[in-house]
């Protein structure tokens, strides 16, 4: 198990967002979180980044070396070294950047040389220099990006800029990647080669995949289980198929009269 | 870098030293003042643009880290045997009474305590929002400030320090104005820095890259405040006096302009900046003249009339010419080359790309 | 221990008197607070220049009473209706302009319209302190149970609660105020609504700045040395006053003003070697706020949509 939430709720203010949520995620799983907006989609993935700290409960993670460690509240940027990585909901890219710098940059979390040797420009930093420049042309040589990579990443058409926000995460070389709406505001042809980029990275970067998403046939095509929260709580949980005949999720998503 | 470029820089750099030495030699002291009084000015813009522009975070602490600068190259480079006139209504404090420096050991002294400084109010004050931190560091420029006036056996209050023993050699200040652009250069360009310009475009994601955004600013700051010391150092040298009132907050909106005007995030864009405005201010002295035209008095040309001036370009600046000269861009080779080789085309490719 | 002897040696009337001095003063501090969270609760920028709006003010009234020689109370009015149109001004010229521009642009245009309003002020009314004029009946010192304190002591604190509520009420109690209010908890969503919002704006400038002015006006009576640069120092404080209530919170504001105004006048009393860093207080009491509660005292817990 990569990664386990244990009964995390948040509350802002008087509002409960998330209450007493638990998702376990084994390891090369691809899991999807759905449900209607406002059901605390984002707000439980802010949890487990780091960008919010749950008002209750635990996040645990485990690395590598198949040590679990309890990541509540820590800072983004450590659960980040610690091999989580996370897209937007309203892309939040690098826009006045390079393709290439918006990727080189995700390398720099690796960056062993002190500040100085770094500004002096050191061999060793220089050694690691050179790595870190490898490692993005490989990068954008494998995922496709390699001709825009002198554009500015507010130039790309939006699609490209969902992939290279994408991209942009792989290169800081995770093994749990949290996916927020890769395909909003994709059309089927779009939402077709999303489906089938996030299946190359899946494979060939030995990933772990945590993906919130609305496009129902992306969904239900490459994810082995499937959470569904609604108002804050877990009302399913199950394989594609068990999710598309449980009655719960059907009501929610279609809307019962709640006094009927 | 090219070879090319780096060879060109170098030689850059070196005919500039060779301009340095002219000016030095060859013309009279106004304009040596002028010329250093720019080159001092342009270590202290760069080093506000390194937070400002660079990492994005608004700090107007620049006149504090300069006061310390100054007042640390003042206390230790002032002759021991002149320090009792100086400190005449209360004695020197015995513990700092007898250290004389040489001038590069005060300066980067000076440099050490501002950046010590930066980081001692940076531990609070960063974790701030943006339009937070300039309210905060312009206040804390001001306790330095208010802590030089009363702290009288150190400072010697608002009495000042007079006899500093004078900077005026061109070359001094040309070297050290090369060390700081050469530094920073280098950091914006190293991973470091473009750590820092992600925390400009956007913070939560740069955090999310595993950029630790309290470590990464703090730095910025650091370095940044080292250089405002470094140049409020040469600044009291260069003025022989120090005095709590040469180090106003106003003085940082003189760098505030200098950025702004060469473009927030561009190193040559600042060092032009600092060129035209430290010109551009002693060029509209004349403004501040009483004028005869035609025998009658003009009534506009009175002391104040300059300042006026000056605040109304720093607006006009920011309204209508936003990303000033060079925007985030920088001077390159190639792009000199290509105007060299076909000036007009450049400019309407130039054209033609905004 | 001095200072404890100092503490216990102080006499109720003297401290009588200092809390009267620390009344008026953090009266005056919220009343030109206030500025600053409106514009901040709406616009979301720091309006740098409202501390040079305060002390345009007082020249307005100076050149008022003495240069024109208009009957005090009349000035007093002129005094609050120019300032209003100059505060409206500069938000016409300097911020407007900019208001989809990056936030640190606003930011540098706002110091730029403060440097402008000091620099001008020093141009057209020269750099040397001038005395603002005495009010009858409100610059006298009267005596009352011992103590003597200036009139305007007593008028200050009632001008500001007559200030708050009338305030309050517009805010609360009208259209024009629930049209601000949707501004600041959303500026797109009033604006699709259908609320003028340029108007809303303009209309929050009127009333930070005509604040302003009354505090201004009671500012020059009470501490009568009026310069170009007057208004920096209490224009900082006076943001922090609304930083330390809970910046866009009207009553956060004020008993932020008081609890500087109060907290600067005390320490000085209790602490007279501190007297030099006296304006050093405000920006302390703003860092430790700011680590133990950074929404401020009455201000919302708000979080950043990631």
């Amino acid at each position: 198990m990569i990664l386990k939430t244990k009964d995390i709720t948040m509350q802002f203010g008087g509002v409960t967002a998330v209450f007493k949520l638990n998702i376990d995620i084994n390891d090369g799983e691809i899991v999807a979180l759905i449900g209607p907006n406002g059901a605390g989609k984002t707000t439980a993935f802010n949890m487990v980044t780091g960008v919010y700290t749950p008002t209750e409960g635990k996040v645990f993670y485990t690395d590598a070396k198949g040590e679990q460690i309890d990541i509540t509240g820590k800072l983004p940027s450590d659960i980040a070294k610690l091999g989580i990585a996370r897209t937007f909901q309203n892309i939040r890219l690098f826009k006045d950047l390079t393709v290439y710098e918006n990727v080189l940059i995700a390398n720099h979390l690796h960056l062993k040389s002190d500040f100085l040797s770094a500004t002096l420009h050191l061999p060793w930093y220089m050694n690691e220099a050179k790595q870190m420049h490898r490692n993005t042309e490989k990068l954008l040589q494998e995922v496709g990006l390699w001709e825009v990579r002198n554009e500015k990443a507010s130039s790309l058409p939006y699609g490209q800029q969902r992939r290279l926000e994408i991209v942009r995460a792989l290169a800081t070389k995770p093994r749990l990647l949290l996916l927020d709406e890769p395909a909003a505001g994709m059309n089927p042809k779009e939402t077709e080669e999303l489906t089938e980029f996030i299946r190359q990275i899946h494979r060939e970067y030995n990933l772990t995949i945590f993906m919130i998403e609305h496009h129902m046939d992306l969904v239900m095509e490459i994810s082995d289980r499937i959470y569904v929260l609604e108002f804050g709580m877990t009302i399913a949980e199950g394989t594609p198929d068990e999710i598309q005949n449980n009655q719960r999720v059907i009501d929610a998503y279609l809307g019962v009269d709640e006094d009927a | 870098m090219k070879k090319r470029d780096m060879i060109l820089t170098i030689i850059g750099i070196i005919a500039l030293f060779g301009l340095a030495f002219f000016v030095q030699e060859e013309m009279d002291s106004y304009i040596r003042r002028i010329v250093n009084l720019c080159l001092v000015y342009a270590i202290i813009g760069l080093s506000m643009n390194l937070t400002n522009g660079f990492v994005g975070q608004f700090s107007l602490g620049q006149a504090g880290f300069m006061a310390i600068g100054a007042y640390t190259v003042g206390i230790f480079t002032v002759p021991v045997e002149y320090r009792e006139n100086i400190f005449y209504a209360m004695p020197m404090n015995p513990a700092i009474a007898d250290i004389e420096l040489p001038l590069w050991a005060a300066l980067i002294l000076g440099g050490a305590l501002a950046a010590l400084f930066a980081f001692a109010i940076g531990t609070p004050v960063l974790r701030l929002r943006g339009d937070y931190l300039a309210v905060t560091t312009l206040g804390f420029s001001e306790i330095i400030r208010i802590w030089i006036t009363n702290a009288q056996s150190i400072t010697n209050g608002a009495l000042g320090i007079k006899d500093i023993p004078p900077l005026n050699d061109v070359r001094y200040i040309f070297l050290v104005t090369v060390i700081c652009f050469v530094f920073i250069t280098l950091l914006v360009n190293s991973s470091y820095g473009r750590a820092f310009k992600a925390i400009r475009e956007d913070e939560i994601a740069a955090e999310a890259m595993g950029i630790n955004l309290f470590w990464h600013k703090n730095l910025a700051f650091m370095v940044s405040a080292f250089f405002a010391g470094i140049g409020g150092g040469l600044y009291g040298a260069l003025l022989g006096t120090v005095d709590p009132k040469n180090f106003l907050f106003t003085l940082t909106y003189n760098f505030l302009l200098i950025i702004v005007l060469g473009g927030m995030g561009s190193i040559t864009g600042s060092m032009l900046g600092a060129v035209i405005v430290t010109a551009g201010l002693e060029y509209l002295r004349f403004f501040d003249e009483p004028l005869m035209l035609f025998g009658m008095d003009i009534p506009l040309f009175r002391p104040g009339f300059r300042m006026v001036i000056f605040s109304v370009l720093l607006m006009v600046c920011v309204l209508f010419w936003r990303h000033g000269i060079m925007g985030t861009r920088e001077f390159t080779w190639q792009k000199a080359i290509d105007f060299v080789k076909n000036p007009l085309g450049f400019i309407k490719r130039k054209g033609a790309a905004q | 221990m001095e200072y404890f002897d100092a503490i216990a040696n102080m006499s109720a009337l003297s401290f009588a008197q200092h809390m009267v001095n620390g009344i008026s003063l953090g009266s005056l501090y919220a009343l030109i607070a206030i500025g600053y969270t409106m514009v901040y609760g709406i616009l979301l920028m720091i309006n740098f220049a409202h501390g040079d709006i305060v002390m345009m003010a007082c020249y307005f009234a100076f050149f008022g009473i003495t240069a024109f020689h208009i009957p005090w109370y009349f000035t007093f009015i002129i005094t609050i209706i120019l300032t209003a149109i100059l505060g409206v001004l500069i938000e016409r010229s300097a911020y407007r302009p900019l208001r989809e521009a990056p936030k640190n642009s606003i930011l540098i245009s706002a110091i730029g319209a403060s440097f402008l309003l000091e620099n001008l002020a020093n141009y057209l009314f020269s750099g040397r302190p001038m005395r603002f004029p005495d009010v009858p009946l409100l610059s006298q010192n009267i005596s009352i149970g011992g103590i003597e304190i200036q009139a305007i002591c007593l008028v200050i604190p009632v001008v500001t609660i007559l200030s708050l509520v009338v305030l309050l009420h517009i805010v609360n109690h009208t259209k024009t105020g629930m049209a601000m209010r949707a501004v600041s908890k959303d500026y797109e969503i009033a604006r699709v609504m259908g609320i003028n919002i340029d108007n809303i704006i303009s209309i929050t400038f009127i009333i930070g700045s005509a604040l302003a002015a009354i505090g201004a006006i009671m500012y020059g009576i009470r501490y009568p040395g009026i310069t170009p640069m007057m208004g920096v120092m209490p224009g900082l404080k006076c943001f922090i006053a609304a930083v330390i209530g809970g910046i866009g919170n009207i009553k956060g504001a004020v008993l932020g003003g008081f609890i500087l105004g109060l907290g600067e006048i005390l320490i000085v009393a209790f602490f007279p070697d501190l007297s030099g860093y006296r304006d050093a207080f405000a920006f302390i009491v703003l860092i430790v706020i700011l680590f133990y509660k950074p929404t401020g005292l009455l201000g919302e817990k708000t979080t950043e949509k990631v």
